[in-house]
C-alpha cells in the first residue's frame, strides 16, 4: 500500500488549493473532508447514483470514482462554487419553486446533471430530460418535479435566447 | 378535540391549503445541507465493523492482537466489551401475545445470525485506517446450517436460530369474524398464491451516527440520521444506564428515511458504546454494501388467499394465510410483526365484508432483519385484495370499476368497524373511484388498449384501492409497553422583535414537515409566515414527542401546532388588551397586527414584543407578558385516522422481452385537510415510485446459503428517471373530526397501492394470453415465464 502523501494543486471553485493527500484518497473525500465542501455527497461510491457529481474542467464527473491526485492541475467546481457564482441560479429557483427536492441528498448531483443536460441549448423533451438524469438516483421525489423544473428552465432560456416566447 | 383556547379557529385559508414552496429547503440548492456525515468534531474517531461472512455461525474465538497494531487504530471492541455496558434489547411488545425474540447486544457474542452481523468495531483516526485494521482481525467460526426460506424455518427439523425459543416461530395470530364457511358455500371462489419479495429503503444518504460521550459530565451527545430522535434518547439512556436528561439526540438533515431510520441497529449501539468506553467522539457512516446488509429489509411475504363472491358480484368473504420471514429476531423497539399484523387486518378493509378469516405466522430466518418501511403491510394487503377483486370481477363478468362500486363502504355506513376490528370514521371510496374513472378517461384508454392489441401491442390497465392507517394513538405501540410516543409537543415563543420561533417534536426528512408547521402556526397565530421559523429534530430544544412515523406529521404534529398557535394568539391579545386598556375579546391578530372589532390596527406584534421585553415597567403591575407557550396533543377519539384513495396504472408489456413500461399513473387521494397541496402531491409521487420499484425491479436476492447476492446499487435496481412515468395526483378532502385541523396523513398513500395497481395492470395485459403473475417484483424473466415464453 502506497501511503506517502503526495502534494496536489487543484483549482477548486476558482481558488487554487494545495494539500498533501494519500494516494488512495478519492476526490469526493478530498472535497468533503480536506476542504469541507460537504455539498458533494456520497451515495454509492461506485459511480451509480450521481450524488457525488462535480464539474471537472467543465464537465460532470463522479468524484467518487476519481482520486484526488488525478485532479492535480485541474479545475473542479462543486455545488458550492456553482451556486455562489450565480451560474445556475435559474435552475435553483426552478427547483425551489417546483419543490424538486425533498431530503436534498441527490440535489447537488441533480443540479450538476441538469446544468450539463441544458449546456447545449435547445429545449429537450421530457423523455430526453429523463434520459439525461438516468445516472442520478433520487429516492424521494419520484423524479417528475425535477423533470418539470429542468423543463421550465430550458423553456425560459430558449425564450430569452430568441427574445420572445417560442 | 383539544381546544387550547376559547378563540375559535377560523380557517382563513391564507396559509393552510396553499401550495407554498419550502423556505428552508433552499440550503440544499446551495450545497448547504448538513447531514450527519458532514459533521466533524475535535478528536473524532471513525468506526468500521467486522461482519460475519456466514448466514449462521458459531464464533469460537476472536483475535485482535495484530489489528490493534495498525497505524491510526485507537481500539478494537468485541461483543464482550460492549455487553459490559449495554443492557440487551428484546424486540417484543406485550399486545402481540406470545411473541418471542432473542435478546440483542451491539456485537455478536457466541453466535452470528445473519451474513453482515457485526462482530467487532475498530475505531481509528480515519475510516480508511479502521478498514485496514479489519483485515487483520482473526475470527474462528464454525458455520451452522442456515434457515433461509421462511417456510423451511417452520419445518420440525429446521436449524434453530434462537435455541432458547425452541422453534423459529416468532409470532402467530388468527383472526376470525363471521361465518367464513358459510360465505364460501355456493359462492364463486377465486384464489391465488402470492410471493412478495424483500426490498429495502435505499435512502440516498446511508445511515450515519456521531456519538460524543463526555466522561467528565456523563453527557452523551448524538447526531444521527434518524426520524425519531426522542425514541433514541430513551433507548440510549436506558440501555447504557445514563441520565436521560443528559442524553441529547439531534437529527440534522436526514437524506431520506421512509421508516428505515427508526429502528435500533447494532452499529448505532456499538458506536454509542465505543464513545462511552473511549471517551472520544466516534462516527460511523454505512457504506452502500453495509446498508444493503443491515438497513432493515421490507415485505417478504407468502400469502395464500381466497375470496368468495356471489354471482352478482357481491363479495362475501376472505380467507387468508400469510407467512412472513423477518430475519433472525424481531426489530426493536417496534417489533417485526406489525407489518404482518397489518397485512392480515387491512385485507378487504374498503369493502362490505363481514366474513373473514386470516392467519399470520412470523418466522425467524438467517437473513437481515425485516421491519417497518414506508406503508407497512399496506402494499401486500392491497395487492392481495385488489388482485382478488379483479379476479372476482372477471369471474362474474363485471368491469373492475363496477365490482368496486357494488362492494365499497358507502357514505351511509360510517362510522364503520371492519371485520378485523378497525374503526373507521369516514372514507370517500366511491367519490375517489368515480374521480379516477374520469381523470383516467377510462373508456378511451380501454378503446386504445383494444385497438393496439390487434397490432400486437399489449397494454394493461389496473386500479387499486387503499385504506391507510395514520395518526396512530398509543394503541400501536404504547399499550404493548413500547417506549414510542404517540403524542407531540410544541413550544412557541415570540422573539424580541415580534417574530415567532416554533420548536416542535415532529421531524423533517424532506417531506416538508417544517413548512406545513410554519403554515399552520402563521395561520393560527395570525401573523406573516415569513416571520415564523420552525426548529425540529433536537431533543434538547423541543418537547418530547413521536416525531415521524405512520404519517403523523400533519395530523398529530399539525394539530399540536394549531392549538399551540391558538394559545399564543390568546396570550398575545391578553397582553395587548392590558396595554391598550381594552377587553382582550375585542382584539385579534391579523398578519402580525393587533386589530380591534372595527378592524383598526391598534399596535403591531413587533411593538408588543418590544414593550414586553424592553419596557416591562410599562406593563400593568403583576401582568408579566408571557410570550412563550407550550402545547401537547395526543390523538384521541378514533384509535387511528384512516385515509383512502385509489391508484390507476397504465402499462405496456413487451411480450418478447418481458419488460414492463409504466406509461402513466394516477392517484386520487383523500388525506383529509390538505395543508399544502404541492407537498402532498410530491409525497404521493415519491411514494408511488417506491411502490413501482417494488412492483418491477427491487428485490434483495439471497443465495441458498443465505448470502445477499445483490448488495450494491449496480445490482439492486432502484427506479431511474427514464423508467418512471408522469404521475397525476388529485385530491378529495374528508377531514377527520377528531381534530380541529382535520388533517390525516399522506406519506405512505403513494406506496400503499401503486404496486397493486401495477400488478393488476400487468395482469390485465397478460389476460389475453390466459396468463397471470402473482409475484413481485414482476421481473422480465417472471413475466416471460408467466406467459409460457420460457420454461
Ligand atoms: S457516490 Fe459517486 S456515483 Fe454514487
Ligand atoms: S430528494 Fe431525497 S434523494 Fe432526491
Amino acid at each position: 500500500m502506497l501511503t506517502t502523501a503526495l502534494l496536489v494543486t487543484v483549482m477548486v471553485n476558482g481558488e487554487s488549493v494545495q494539500r498533501f493527500v494519500e494516494p488512495r484518497l478519492s476526490l469526493a473525500d478530498f472535497l468533503r473532508r480536506d476542504l469541507g465542501l460537504t455539498g458533494t455527497h456520497l451515495g454509492c461510491e461506485m459511480g451509480a447514483c450521481g450524488a457525488c457529481l462535480v464539474s471537472l474542467n467543465g464537465s460532470a464527473v463522479h468524484s467518487c470514482l476519481m482520486l484526488a491526485v488525478q485532479a492535480d492541475g485541474l479545475s473542479v467546481d462543486t455545488i458550492e462554487g456553482l451556486a455562489e457564482s450565480g451560474f445556475i441560479s435559474d435552475l435553483q429557483t426552478a427547483f425551489h419553486e417546483r419543490n424538486a427536492m425533498q431530503c436534498g441528498f441527490c440535489t447537488s448531483g441533480m443540479l450538476i446533471a441538469a446544468r450539463e443536460c441544458l449546456a447545449h441549448g435547445g429545449v429537450p423533451s421530457r423523455e430526453e430530460i429523463r434520459d439525461a438524469l438516468s445516472g442520478n438516483y433520487c429516492r424521494c421525489t419520484g423524479y417528475q418535479s425535477i423533470v418539470d423544473a429542468i423543463e421550465t428552465v430550458a423553456i425560459a432560456r430558449a425564450e430569452k435566447e430568441v427574445g420572445g416566447p417560442v | 378535540m383539544s381546544n387550547a383556547s376559547d378563540i375559535p379557529f377560523a380557517k382563513t385559508t391564507k396559509y393552510i391549503g396553499a401550495a407554498l414552496p419550502r423556505a428552508t429547503a433552499k440550503r440544499f440548492l446551495f450545497g448547504r445541507g448538513r447531514y450527519t456525515d458532514d459533521i466533524e468534531v475535535p478528536r473524532m474517531l471513525s468506526a468500521a465493523f467486522l461482519r460475519c461472512p456466514y448466514a449462521h455461525a458459531r464464533i469460537l474465538a476472536i483475535d485482535t492482537t495484530n489489528a490493534r497494531k495498525f497505524p491510526g487504530v485507537h481500539s478494537i471492541l468485541t461483543g464482550v466489551d460492549l455487553a459490559r455496558i449495554c443492557r440487551p434489547w428484546v424486540g417484543t411488545l406485550t399486545h402481540f401475545a406470545g411473541m418471542k425474540s432473542a435478546p440483542q447486544l451491539p456485537l455478536a457474542m457466541e453466535k452470528a445470525v445473519w451474513s453482515g452481523h457485526p462482530i467487532a468495531i475498530v475505531i481509528a483516526e480515519t475510516r480508511a485506517q479502521a478498514e485496514d485494521a479489519l483485515e487483520a482481525i482473526q475470527v474462528e467460526f464454525v458455520e451452522l446450517p442456515a434457515v433461509v426460506d421462511a417456510l423451511d424455518g417452520l419445518n420440525e427439523h429446521s436449524a434453530l436460530i434462537n435455541e432458547a425459543a425452541g422453534d423459529n416461530l416468532i409470532y402467530a395470530t388468527q383472526i376470525e369474524a363471521g361465518t367464513i364457511a358459510q360465505a364460501f358455500e355456493d359462492a364463486e371462489i377465486v384464489e391465488a398464491d402470492f410471493i412478495f419479495g424483500r426490498h429495502t429503503a435505499v435512502t440516498m444518504e446511508p445511515r450515519s451516527i456521531l456519538a460524543n460521550f463526555d466522561p467528565s459530565t456523563g453527557r452523551l451527545d448524538v447526531h444521527q440520521s434518524t426520524q425519531t430522535p426522542y425514541q433514541f434518547q430513551d433507548v440510549y439512556a436506558r440501555h447504557f444506564n445514563l441520565s436521560e436528561a443528559n442524553v441529547r439526540v439531534v437529527a440534522p438533515d436526514v437524506g431520506g428515511s421512509f421508516g428505515m431510520k427508526l429502528h435500533v441497529y447494532h452499529e448505532d449501539m456499538a458506536v454509542v458504546g465505543a464513545s462511552i468506553i473511549s471517551g472520544r467522539p466516534v462516527k460511523f457512516t454505512a457504506d452502500r454494501m453495509e446498508s444493503f446488509a443491515s438497513d432493515i429489509h421490507a415485505r417478504d411475504h407468502r400469502v395464500r388467499a381466497r375470496l368468495a363472491v356471489s354471482s352478482e358480484g357481491i363479495l362475501r368473504g376472505f380467507d387468508v394465510d400469510d407467512v412472513t420471514g423477518v430475519g433472525p429476531f424481531s426489530t426493536y423497539p417496534r417489533t417485526s410483526v406489525v407489518e404482518g399484523n397489518q397485512v392480515v387486518r387491512l385485507i378487504g378493509a374498503a369493502y362490505r365484508v363481514t366474513d373473514y378469516r386470516a392467519a399470520l405466522r412470523v418466522v425467524a430466518q438467517n437473513k437481515n432483519q425485516m421491519s417497518q418501511y414506508r406503508a407497512v403491510g399496506h402494499p401486500v394487503a392491497f395487492a392481495v385484495t385488489e388482485y382478488l377483486v379483479d379476479l372476482a370481477a372477471r369471474k362474474v363478468g363485471l368491469d373492475p370499476f363496477e365490482i368496486r362500486r357494488r362492494n365499497y363502504l358507502t357514505q351511509d355506513m360510517y362510522p364503520h368497524t371492519t371485520a378485523t376490528g378497525y374503526q373507521i370514521e369516514r372514507l370517500s371510496l366511491e367519490i375517489c373511484l368515480e374521480k379516477l374513472h374520469e381523470v383516467m378517461d377510462y373508456a378511451a384508454i380501454v378503446a386504445e388498449q383494444e385497438r393496439l392489441r390487434r397490432t400486437g401491442v399489449y397494454r394493461g390497465i389496473g386500479i387499486a384501492t387503499y385504506v391507510e392507517i395514520t395518526n396512530p394513538s398509543p394503541a400501536f405501540y404504547g399499550v404493548g409497553g413500547g417506549h414510542v410516543s404517540a403524542q407531540d409537543g410544541c413550544i412557541l415563543k415570540v422573539t424580541q422583535s415580534g417574530e415567532i420561533q416554533c420548536m416542535i417534536s415532529v421531524t423533517e426528512q424532506g417531506q416538508g414537515t417544517e413548512a406545513i408547521i410554519a403554515q399552520i402556526v402563521a395561520e393560527a397565530v395570525g401573523t406573516d409566515i415569513a416571520t415564523v421559523r420552525v426548529f425540529t429534530g433536537d431533543t434538547d430544544m423541543t418537547p418530547a414527542g413521536g416525531a415521524a412515523w405512520a404519517c403523523r406529521g400533519a395530523g398529530v404534529g399539525g394539530e399540536t401546532a394549531l392549538q399551540a398557535g391558538k394559545k399564543l394568539k390568546k396570550r398575545i391579545v391578553e397582553v395587548a388588551g392590558a396595554i391598550l386598556h381594552c377587553p382582550a375579546h375585542h382584539l385579534t391578530l391579523v398578519d402580525g397586527r393587533i386589530v380591534d372589532a372595527q378592524q383598526h390596527t391598534r399596535m403591531t406584534l413587533r411593538e408588543l414584543a418590544h414593550l414586553s421585553y424592553f419596557r416591562s415597567d410599562l406593563l400593568p403591575a403583576g401582568r408579566p407578558a408571557e410570550l412563550t407557550v407550550a402545547h401537547h396533543h395526543g390523538p384521541s377519539g378514533f384509535p387511528f385516522a384512516f385515509t383512502n384513495g385509489i391508484h390507476g396504472s397504465l402499462v405496456e408489456v413487451d411480450v418478447e422481452t418481458g419488460i414492463v413500461k409504466i406509461l402513466k399513473h394516477w392517484v386520487v387521494e383523500d388525506c383529509g385537510t390538505v395543508i399544502n397541496p404541492l407537498l402532498v402531491e410530491e409525497q404521493i409521487r415519491g411514494g408511488v415510485v417506491q411502490g413501482l420499484g417494488a412492483a418491477l425491479f427491487e428485490e434483495c436476492r439471497y443465495s441458498a446459503s443465505g448470502q445477499l447476492l445483490n448488495g450494491s446499487m449496480a445490482d439492486y435496481l432502484v427506479p431511474m428517471a427514464c423508467e418512471m412515468p408522469d404521475i397525476e395526483v388529485y385530491h378529495v378532502e374528508t377531514p377527520t373530526r377528531d381534530t380541529e385541523l382535520g388533517a390525516k396523513g399522506c406519506g405512505e398513500a403513494g406506496t400503499a397501492a401503486s404496486s397493486a395497481a401495477a400488478l393488476n395492470a400487468v395482469n390485465n395485459a397478460l389476460s389475453v394470453f390466459g396468463a397471470s403473475i402473482t409475484q413481485i417484483p414482476m421481473t422480465p424473466e417472471r413475466i416471460l415465464r408467466a406467459i409460457g415464453a420460457v420454461g
